[in-house]
């Protein structure tokens, strides 16, 4: 693309011999060229869905002080996290009621999460405590995926916790360890 | 009659605003940019509902993948104050040429005792360096919570800020290593820290 030469021409006869005016004009495409080459890089590098920070919030650990505030039964609800995707929840204590092997997501685990701490805040005015139990054979995306149902469902008291032996066995029975 | 000449046209375009708006979209893409840290092990992280963003400055972030535990600090001068401070419990002297290097390196997850080796390496050979991770045993080798309180008291004495623990995990890491690196926290005292998520684009099937 090359600059047209308009500004001389003519004056060839002329006795005077003029000075010949440069043109101005710089030609911009190489610099565009460039410029839309770094442009495209950095597009390409930067990474624009940023990652989101989950808070987590663990129950004060002393190891000294063993007694811990006993909590109703009635309304507490525990979740197990056992392997191959599958977790496991009951209402209050263990080996009292029956667990039932639920999936993660929107209809599993979302579901029984609305309806219990409803039908919780029904029985016992008060709001439903969940326990997170993960078992060693569960992976981090559940637990992951459980603190966001967590959040979806206004959950707002649940704790993580370690889990117990007779969980286990109760999530061995049912094949899910 | 003469013949009408077709003036002929400059074949010229004005390129000046052109130039503008690429020069504008490359600053604007330049200042936005912030290096990617190359992560030692492929770290699939999950995805989330979450939306609120991690913080820009002052994180310690605890890469967990594959068993081993990585460990990255943000801020040359914490990460040097944080190795001076190792060095002192560890009985280790670190060169002035040695702490430079380790202040440029983001992340790493080596024991004490090969870290000299490793920070002789060059970034290609970095890349190809096996890391073992920081040794994080529950017992008494446990490496991982020095670093991360030695690195909480740099922050403490350079800025006089708390910095903010964040737990970045692959999916498929197995719970037990997430227990340790969380019970290692807590034994800290930091009970609160963040998970490091992504925002969860295709609506979950399971």
């Amino acid at each position: 693309m090359a600059e047209l030469d308009t500004s001389s021409g003519g004056g060839k006869k002329g006795g005077k011999v003029r000075s010949k005016k440069a043109s101005t004009r710089v030609d911009l495409t190489a610099m565009v060229d460039l410029a839309f080459l770094l442009i495209t890089f950095f597009m390409l590098t930067t990474t624009l869905s940023k990652p989101k920070a989950m808070d987590v919030i663990m129950p004060d650990k002393d190891e000294k002080t063993k007694e811990q505030e006993p909590m109703a039964a009635s309304r507490s609800m525990t979740i197990l996290l056992g392997s191959n995707n599958k977790l496991e929840w009951f209402i209050g204590e263990p080996g009292k009621s029956q667990p039932t092997t639920e999936g993660y997501g929107k209809d599993g685990l979302r579901k029984t999460l609305v309806e219990k701490g409803k039908e919780i805040q029904a029985s016992t005015g008060k709001f439903m405590f969940v326990l997170i139990k993960p078992s060693d054979k569960s992976n981090y995306k559940n637990l992951v995926d459980v603190l966001d149902e967590m959040k979806i469902t206004n959950v707002t008291s649940y704790a993580i916790v370690d889990i117990l032996p007779s969980e286990i066995d109760l999530l061995k029975r049912d094949g899910n360890y | 009659m003469p013949r009408v000449k077709v003036q002929r046209k400059s074949t010229a375009i004005d390129m000046t605003a052109m130039c503008d708006v690429a020069f504008l979209l490359l600053t604007f893409f330049i200042l936005t940019a912030k290096p990617r840290t190359e992560d030692p092990v492929p770290v699939d992280i999950p995805a989330s509902s979450i939306t609120q963003p991690i913080p820009d400055d002052n994180v310690l972030m605890l890469t967990v993948a594959e068993q081993k535990v990585f460990f990255t600090v943000d801020g040359n001068d914490i990460r040097k104050q944080t190795l001076n401070q190792m060095g002192d419990k560890y009985g280790i002297k670190f060169t002035v040429e040695e702490q430079t290097k380790f202040s440029g390196t983001p992340i790493f997850g080596v024991p004490m005792n090969q870290l000299k080796q490793f920070l002789q390496l060059d970034a290609a050979q970095k890349k190809e360096y096996k890391q073992p991770g920081i040794p994080n045993d529950t017992t008494a080798n446990n490496e991982l919570a020095d670093w991360i309180r030695e690195a909480r008291k740099a922050d403490v004495a350079l800025h006089n800020k708390a910095l903010r623990v964040s737990i970045k995990g692959d999916n498929k890491e197995e719970y037990p290593t997430i227990k340790k690196v969380i019970g290692i926290l807590q034994r800290q005292e930091v009970n609160k820290f963040s998970l490091i998520t992504t925002i969860r684009t295709a609506p979950k099937t399971n």
